[in-house]
């Protein structure tokens, strides 16, 4: 209110102040020094320049291999997961009896897979005589072997987390519902056809939900750690070898800091430039209601 | 004229009737071809834990020759093996030392969260903008690029091997994505009650308990619930700060048990992994309208 002390709601944020100074701000500036240091919690953290950097472009395969996984990864999992989500949204977008029954019984993975229990499932149930396997000899197909090949065992991870598409489906599935439902009968009297009004009524409409979606899974896919360290401890061949888990065996079990900070700022600069790509190129196909520029 | 026209016998009228029964039967084949898929990939997500559920009841030779569910031979040996666990500890130790990560945890985001939204939704201060695109900035920061000068601040601080490095972030509102869902609600709330409750004397903090934390209420807990959830299923954070065993809590005992002996021993580590998402499922299922509303909420105004 007019008659309070301005300073009263910062008194409010101070906790996020506080969190966001010690556990943000200054960590996220001394890894960037620390990225320019050769540290290994044994001595003093030595400044070494451009040498991590330098070590890692032109001297490190294990970097290399790790980066263009991690990219595979990313640029399967996020599209595949959400069309996936849009089209069982599309479909659950109807009138239906027990939609609240699909509807949960879709999100349940999303609950629970983030879990080790369900990562210690997924290697059971792609193993060599798993219950995947099993069920391909049911009908008729050959096994396959998901983990000791290299293509199939990223899989793997992949179809873990296309499995939680629940939660990206639910946000598609409340924007598809606030769409007024005049303009698909103005669209019909005028001809158009349900696959004509889907590209020009729907996909629009739901842009905004779409770019959420999309830099959300995003930035979640390039963190992923728990699946390949527990699902296939990032073999064969490193084929799973995601940069976190790079990140990690440097950091806290060879203890090179200053290497794994400078991996860290790599990953992180990925991601901030794909997402600024994502918000740049979002004026151009995310439609905002009331806003004159589109 | 018109009665004419909509007579039974009139040609207009039987084509109307055969247009009209053509769309029924269209719209129920339509119908029945959505429950079918629906029913199919419903089946196809929820197979996996069903056949979990069912596999930590059978013997070790079982699990990886029937792909059913129900086990030939019930055992309950992996529940009574699995708790005893291949440590000097239970499984129960392990779960009382999840929830002594996880409650306290919740609570101080719940407090903190509250407060923070508080602050922004309600108030003007100086920087205010500057702060609260800190906490947009916060939302898309990946956590990869600070966690390791964290764990060096925490080694600075004692903190290793206990629960405060997984605690204190959060109690100081560290998860923004929290506080920006309850300043969307809040905003989202008129602000007539709390403003006659100003004119009549109380003090802010008096406010925010007695009007602004009742009205909260949903939102407040969609944010429990799901920090309930993260954290659960958290592996990272314990992984990094928890070295000590008698301090894990389940999700590194279910990884160490798959390191260890028992890895051979399949229906042990099935039986703790059914065990280890039972709260996970039973508080969903209490309380799935929270997670859909704060999901939908949080992704829509986003």
């Amino acid at each position: 209110m007019s008659g309070d002390n301005k300073f009263l709601g910062l008194i409010y944020l101070s906790p996020f102040i506080i969190g966001l100074l010690v556990f943000t701000a200054l960590p996220f500036l001394a890894s960037l020094y620390l990225s320019f240091t050769n540290y290994n919690l044994m001595n003093e953290p030595i400044f070494t320049g451009l040498q991590n950097y330098i070590r890692l472009f032109t001297n490190d395969r294990t970097f290399r291999k790790s980066l263009w996984v991690t990219l595979v990864y990313v640029f399967t999992t996020v599209p595949l997961k959400l069309a996936f989500a849009l089209f069982m949204a599309v479909i659950l977008n109807y009138k239906l009896k027990f939609i609240n029954v699909f509807r949960t019984a879709y999100y349940v993975p999303s609950i629970l897979g983030g879990s080790i229990a369900i990562a210690v499932l997924w290697r059971y149930i792609f193993a060599d005589v798993g219950l995947v396997n099993m069920g391909l000899a049911l009908i008729g197909f050959e096994p396959v072997n998901w983990f000791g090949d290299p293509t199939n065992a990223l899989f793997t991870i992949t179809l873990l987390r296309l499995w939680q598409f629940g939660s990206a489906m639910v946000i598609f599935l409340a924007a598809l519902q606030s769409i007024d439902k005049t303009l698909y009968e103005a669209a019909s009297i005028d001809g158009a056809g349900k696959w004509t009004s889907f590209v020009y009524i729907t996909l629009p409409l739901i842009t905004p939900v779409i770019f959420f979606n999309l830099i959300m899974q995003m930035v979640q896919a390039f963190q992923e750690f728990n699946g390949p360290y527990i699902i296939t401890q990032g073999g064969p061949l490193k084929s799973t070898y995601l940069l976190p888990i790079y990140i990690y065996d440097e950091a806290f079990k060879r203890f090179d800091m200053g290497y794994a900070s400078a991996i860290a700022w790599v990953l992180f600069l990925i991601i901030m430039a794909l997402t600024l790509i994502a918000f740049w190129s979002s004026r151009h196909w995310v439609y905002y209601a009331g806003d004159k520029r589109s | 004229m018109t009665d004419h026209i909509l007579s039974q016998n009139s040609p207009a009228a039987r084509d109307i009737d055969i247009v009209r029964s053509r769309e029924t039967r269209r719209h129920r084949f339509n119908a029945a071809l959505r429950y079918a898929l629906l029913t199919v990939v419903g089946l196809l997500m929820l197979y996996p834990l069903i056949w979990l559920i069912g596999a930590s009841f059978k013997t070790n030779s079982e699990i990886f020759s029937n792909p059913g569910f129900w086990p030939e031979n019930p055992t309950l040996d992996g529940y009574i093996r699995g708790w005893k666990t291949s440590t000097p500890y239970s499984f129960g130790t392990f779960f009382i030392n999840t929830l002594w990560i996880v409650i306290p945890k919740v609570i101080g985001t719940a407090i903190s969260c509250t407060a923070v939204a508080y602050g922004f939704a309600r108030f003007d201060f100086p920087f205010k903008k500057v702060l609260f695109s800190a906490l947009i900035a916060t939302l898309l920061l990946p956590n990869v690029v600070t966690r390791i000068p964290q764990y060096l601040i925490f080694r600075d601080l004692g903190w290793l091997d206990s629960y405060l490095p997984l605690w204190v972030p959060s109690a100081l509102a560290g998860d923004a994505f929290f506080v920006f869902m309850l300043v969307q609600f809040l905003r989202a709330i008129p602000r007539d009650m709390e403003e006659a409750a100003r004119v009549d004397g109380a003090t802010t903090w008096q406010t925010l308990i007695f009007i602004v934390v009742p009205l909260l209420m949903p939102a407040l807990i969609s944010v429990c619930l799901f920090q309930f959830m993260w954290t659960m299923n958290d592996f990272l954070g314990p992984l990094i700060y928890i070295s000590s065993v008698d301090k894990y809590p389940i999700s590194l005992a279910l990884k160490l048990s798959i390191d260890t002996t028992e890895a051979f021993e399949w229906n042990r580590v099935l039986a703790m992994s059914v065990l280890s998402l039972a709260p996970a499922l039973a508080v969903f299922f209490l309380a799935q309208k929270y997670f859909i509303d704060g999901i939908s909420s949080g992704g829509i105004k986003g």
